[in-house]
């Protein structure tokens, strides 16, 4: 439909805007009581607007009853060359696994 | 009868397990219109003109906000107009399904071929979008004034309005928090956010006293439906709160005439109409 006062001609760039808003990371727990599980990531002036997209955006078809939002440039991640160092180790290491050990004559429950 | 929403087997997916996301249970339109079908939900004459007028106000305003979608500041801002506009459309269905049972029509049949002069909607909701301003200022009045309305119908005597208004409550009281925060935001931002808040507010305030006016159906329905004069107090209230917050003042203008309840409306119903209506008037019985 054409009217005088349409949005676009009022509208920032959407491009534009995408640079001022700060990016968030959305945690979502669904209602079976696992824990919050990183559910995406979503553009937000604030952090409680973020929760309110969040809502919006992940929590469409019922998943969720908790939601956690965290600025992105708060989380520090492993770096991903250094696998090696970082994850290979415990290769090998079958001990640290509850299943390395015998079990001692008549214990229950395990 | 009311469908009971936490009767499984009434509201069709009995295959529901806790494990798995389900849509959960609520009152639905389809629910309705098997009420209606049965006999069990047949709407008073009285009761089914209001259910009209609730339908239609949340109708026209569904199809106003859809038309922002892939339109907003922002790709979260999309998508949260556009779930409001699909809470409203949950609620155009489920009073328009309600009325039409007193008649023998469908919501399709008075969605889609109802001329202007018989649509009942108040004119704040035929309002044109404006920028996302604007819009802001007329969902700030729509949802603190559908708010309180639907929370008061909760407590209708007739069973299917309280059903819906129940469902319905809900909903709006996020819109209301979705409005609030983004007045308060727009007329503390910058400059330029706070003079679109203002200017946007001023276009939509003349178009708040017909939301609260009686009339003789209105006076007539007794405790089926809410007096909408009785609503106006904590509407002032509630808003006065918000815009003295954000340091806005309250819109002095002189109100509109209105005349929405009787059918008469501005120019811009029927431009709406016209893009609502054509595919279905068009391809009557189009399944899509």
């Amino acid at each position: 439909m054409t009217e005088a006062t349409s949005p676009e001609s009022t509208t920032p760039d959407p491009a534009e805007g995408a640079h001022r808003w700060p990016l968030w990371e959305v945690f979502v727990r669904s209602s079976r009581g696992l824990s919050h599980v990183h559910a995406g990531s979503l553009h937000a002036p604030d952090a409680a607007m973020a929760l309110r997209n969040a809502r919006d955006l992940y929590t469409r078809r019922n998943e969720g009853v908790s939601i956690w939002v965290v600025p992105s440039d708060a989380i520090a991640a492993s770096d991903p060359d250094s696998k090696g160092s970082f994850f290979e180790s415990p290769q090998g290491k079958d001990y640290r696994h509850a299943t390395y050990y015998t079990k001692s004559e008549g214990v229950k429950h395990l | 009868m009311t469908p009971d929403p936490h009767d499984v087997g009434a509201l069709g997916d009995s295959s529901a397990s806790a494990t798995r996301i389900t849509p959960g249970f609520a009152l639905r339109p389809e629910d309705i219109a098997l009420a209606a079908e049965q006999g069990t939900a047949k709407p008073s004459e009285d009761v089914a003109e209001y259910a009209l007028r609730l339908g239609d106000d949340a109708l026209i305003l569904a199809q106003r906000l859809g038309h922002w979608i892939s339109r907003a500041p922002e790709l979260e801002e999309d998508v949260a107009l556009g779930n409001i506009a699909l809470d409203q459309l949950g609620h155009a269905r489920s009073f328009l399904t309600y009325a039409g049972a007193a008649w023998g029509k469908s919501e399709d049949d008075l969605a889609y071929f109802r001329r202007e002069g018989e649509f009942r909607s108040a004119h704040l909701f035929e309002q044109p979008n404006g920028d996302f301003a604007a819009t802001i200022a007329r969902q700030f009045i729509v949802a603190n004034y559908q708010f309180p309305l639907y929370r008061e119908l909760v407590k209708s005597s007739d069973p299917m309005l309280s059903a819906i208004a129940a469902k319905a409550v809900k909903e709006v009281d996020y819109h209301l928090d979705h409005s609030t925060q983004w007045v308060l935001r727009l007329a503390g931002g910058t400059d330029e956010s706070r003079r679109r808040m203002e200017a946007g507010l001023n276009l939509m305030w003349p178009f708040v006293g017909e939301l609260f006016e009686d009339d003789a159906l209105t006076a007539r329905i007794g405790d089926a439906g809410v007096v909408p004069s009785s609503l106006k107090e904590e509407f002032d209230r509630t808003t006065g709160a918000i815009l003295a917050e954000a340091e806005l003042d309250v819109p002095g203008h002189p109100m509109a005439t209105g005349g929405g309840r009787r059918g008469n409306h501005s120019e811009h119903l029927g431009l709406v109409l016209a893009e609502m209506q054509v595919l279905a008037r068009e391809f009557p019985g189009a399944s899509w």
